[in-house]
């Protein structure tokens, strides 16, 4: 799946914030008034309705009445540490910043035009009965990332090996063995189907399906095999170099796999020939999988309610694929019954729905 | 009430055909057909039909009864000279009936020829008409990510027809496919509720079911220029045998089906960055509100403020050469797929002047480099050449059948 504002949004790792444009304001309105501040930025200045604020949930209403696209910074007291910012604000529109503020000295910055240190101001957070709890350390940080990483990395290795077996086996004729070998070779691609994705034309090398294609453009790939047709073109390399993510990116990763699920998998179109689509299934849910996993221990002091749904989410679905084993794999797609897609389809949309606010909470 | 009225209109037809009040009918006959720079009404019944018959004089006698009777409903009357209830009670009724007392309801019945209706999938010339064929009329080619249904795509006519009342659209449309029993079928046909465009500076941009106003740049009625060089089909552009066109158009439908529920878990800043535009206002990313121009060349935090694979810039006049559409989209729901989720989408309906330069480019862009792609299927898709309007005695396509 696509996530055009990832690089925008984790340049420096905000774990205290996240910008959103639609947040309950409950929080805000229990604690008065004074948790919402209106933040105008204009071409040489930044007024805030207020300097200080009580400790809380903060929201700074952002409204850009200059003519360059703004952004706004809630910096810690050294100036450097970003603990909140919003990007991209275009002039006459507004953006809302939401951070999670315990008391202390702050620095608020507007960078009309994106240029330089911004117009700063000093702002002061005071102790009240809503002091958020400790922030997330960064070694639990380090640690979600590291093992999703190393993850990544051994499913990108076993994806080459597996590749070549494979290709080898087709090239030789040995069409049984390829075969078995396809879906299998095929779930360590799906695992980490949204990290290959960003690599160029990676993808659409690789996966694309015969619908996908525009006129004129050369079928290559796994697809073009499935249909026994045309020998796979070489790409992996470009993967085996070494990956480091931020933690958004390992959210929405997840997030994007069981996009993949409810938009290909669970409805056959994935693998129209070989009928394999609950391999893809499985890896996809995988991929989704471990990256929560990782993420576990910063949702659960986050938003413990959230990784309890997900938890249990993830094993209602896995028991309905569980079922559906046969062997060392599954079943074809096209043995099940319309009841047990539909079983599928509706564990996915119950895992997806919450999912979707998996990267919101880790950064929050 | 108003309603009333128009029900007498209906009841009396047979003596003396009484107009009903004009506020609401829109007129059939002009130099341009109706229900294309009509301001978009809120309902649609669009049919396909394949002709059954081999018969050209079969075919003209159809297009004459459906000019008849496209004109009276369009007037608020029984699609037959009869009427729903007033005639034998042996025979079955020349109007369905379920229009009685409902006004004409802003009604516009639009015509258009599908390029099998020159020549059939052999190339053959099925009704001595295949010199005439336009050279822009031909089936558009694949685009990726096209996941069409044959059930839902093509056809060798077709008829669309609005109107503010669905139940209105949908007696336009059932009473002419029962006049065409026996010279042609019904292909395929699409509920459409909700307008996704503006074709009139009158009108209030609407939503389609992403959440974002849609058409904002489309071209509208009060701008003649624009419509000249965009919409309608130039005599230099059909010389010869396809002179028959000129003053017409061309009509394309996508059927876009979306990925609703995928779409529903976007976070809003995503879903603003795929359209490249706010949903709230829908002002630009670059600033300011609806209607300011985009600025794509402002710089953002990570490349330009609309970012290079947003909706908005992707399909932009300024990256096509000028090329404009009249978009007349409508939003449908087909119940649900057997998943339970939404069979929904956008009834993609663009009137231009050569599709060629004026959809396939755009298309083409699309499919290929923009963000809301991964979150759209289309699954219908039909091109037509649309005749132009006709004068009093005339009937629609005359000027292709009878042209010297």
């Amino acid at each position: 799946m696509r996530k055009p504002l990832l690089v925008a949004l984790v340049a420096a790792l905000p774990l205290f914030a996240a910008c959103t444009e639609n947040t309950d304001r409950s929080e805000a309105a229990d604690g008065g008034e004074s948790r919402t501040i209106t933040v105008t930025s204009t071409d040489d200045g930044c007024d805030l309705s207020a300097t200080e604020a009580p400790s809380g949930t903060l929201t700074f209403e952002v409204a850009n009445k200059g003519s360059a696209v703004t952004e706004f910074y809630l910096l810690g007291e050294d100036g450097q540490r970003i603990v909140g910012e919003v990007e991209n604000i275009g002039p006459q529109l507004s953006r809302e910043l939401v951070v999670s503020a315990p008391a202390g000295s702050y620095v608020t910055a507007c960078k009309p035009g994106m240029k330089g240190e911004g117009i700063r101001d000093d702002f002061t957070v005071t102790a009240s009965d809503q002091e958020p709890t400790a922030g997330t350390d960064d070694a639990a940080v380090d640690q979600a990332l590291e093992s999703y990483e190393d993850y990544v990395q051994e499913q990108t290795e076993q994806l080459v090996d597996k590749t070549g077996q494979f290709v080898a086996l087709y090239k030789a004729g040995e069409d049984d063995r390829a075969r078995a070998l396809y879906p299998d070779a095929r779930t360590h691609w799906e695992r980490i189907e949204t990290v290959a994705e960003s690599f160029g034309d990676l993808d659409p090398k690789m996966d694309a399906r015969e619908a996908d294609l525009e006129p004129g453009q050369k079928w290559t790939g796994w697809h073009r095999i499935e249909k026994d047709l045309w020998p796979p073109a070489d790409g992996y390399q470009a993967l085996s170099a070494k990956l480091t993510f931020t933690v958004d990116q390992v959210a929405n990763g997840s997030r994007g796999l069981l996009e993949e699920v409810a938009n290909g998998k669970v409805t056959g179109e994935e693998e129209i020939w070989s009928h394999t689509d609950l391999w893809d299934f499985q890896a996809n849910v995988d991929g989704a999988r471990v990256a929560f996993e990782g993420l576990e221990p910063i949702v659960e002091q986050k938003d413990p309610e959230l990784a309890d749904t997900l938890e249990s989410r993830f094993a209602e679905l896995q028991k309905l694929l569980d079922a559906q084993r046969a062997g060392d794999g599954f079943v074809t797609y096209d043995q099940l019954a319309q009841d047990e897609v539909q079983a599928l389809a509706n564990a996915v949309n119950a895992l997806a729905e919450p999912l979707s606010r998996l990267t919101a909470a880790v950064l929050s | 009430m108003a309603a009333g009225a128009f029900a007498a209109g209906r009841a009396t037809a047979a003596d003396g055909e009484a107009p009903p009040a004009a506020r609401d009918a829109f007129a059939f006959r002009g130099p341009h057909q109706s229900g294309i720079v009509t301001p978009a009404q809120d309902r649609l019944h669009f049919a396909a039909f394949d002709v059954t018959t081999g018969s050209r004089a079969q075919l003209v006698a159809l297009l004459k009864a459906w000019t008849e009777a496209a004109d009276r409903m369009m007037r608020g009357l029984p699609a037959g000279e009869i009427g729903p209830v007033e005639g034998s009670s042996l025979l079955p009724p020349d109007d369905t009936g379920e229009a009685i007392g409902l006004p004409a309801s802003g009604l516009t019945i639009t015509f258009g020829f599908g390029p099998t209706l020159f020549r059939d999938e052999q190339g053959r010339d099925r009704f001595g008409l295949a010199e005439r064929q336009p050279s822009a009329l031909h089936t558009l080619p694949h685009f990726p990510g096209d996941m069409l249904d044959p059930a839902r795509s093509h056809g060798d006519l077709c008829v669309q027809a609005c109107a503010d009342d669905p139940q209105v659209a949908v007696h336009a449309i059932r009473n002419l496919a029962r006049i065409g029993f026996g010279t042609v079928a019904v292909r395929w046909s699409q509920l459409g509720f909700g307008r996704t465009s503006t074709t009139s500076t009158s009108q209030s941009t609407p939503r389609n079911l992403f959440g974002f106003k849609d058409g904002t740049a489309n071209v509208k009625a009060e701008e003649p220029d624009a419509l000249d060089e965009h919409i309608w089909v130039a005599p230099e552009d059909v010389s010869g045998g396809a002179a028959w066109l000129a003053g017409g158009s061309y009509l394309v439908t996508r059927r876009i089906n979306m990925r609703i529920e995928t779409w529903d878990r976007q976070p809003l800043g995503d879903q603003e960055a795929f359209v490249g535009r706010t949903k709230g206002s829908g002002a630009p990313l670059s600033g300011g509100e609806e209607f300011t121009e985009p600025d794509f060349s402002m710089p953002g935090s990570d490349g330009p403020v609309i970012a290079q694979d947003a909706h908005v810039r992707v399909v932009h006049p300024d990256f096509h050469g000028g090329a404009r559409m009249l978009r007349r989209g409508y939003n449908f729901v087909d119940g649900t797929d057997s998943l339970g989720g939404l069979n929904a989408g956008l009834f993609f309906i663009a009137f231009v002047r050569d599709p060629d330069t004026h959809f396939t480019p755009i298309q083409t862009a699309m499919a290929k480099s923009d963000a809301m792609m991964e979150y759209l299927k289309v699954t219908g898709s039909a091109v037509f050449a649309v005749p132009p309007g006709i004068g009093d005695g005339e009937y629609v396509g005359q000027a292709l059948f009878e042209q010297q």
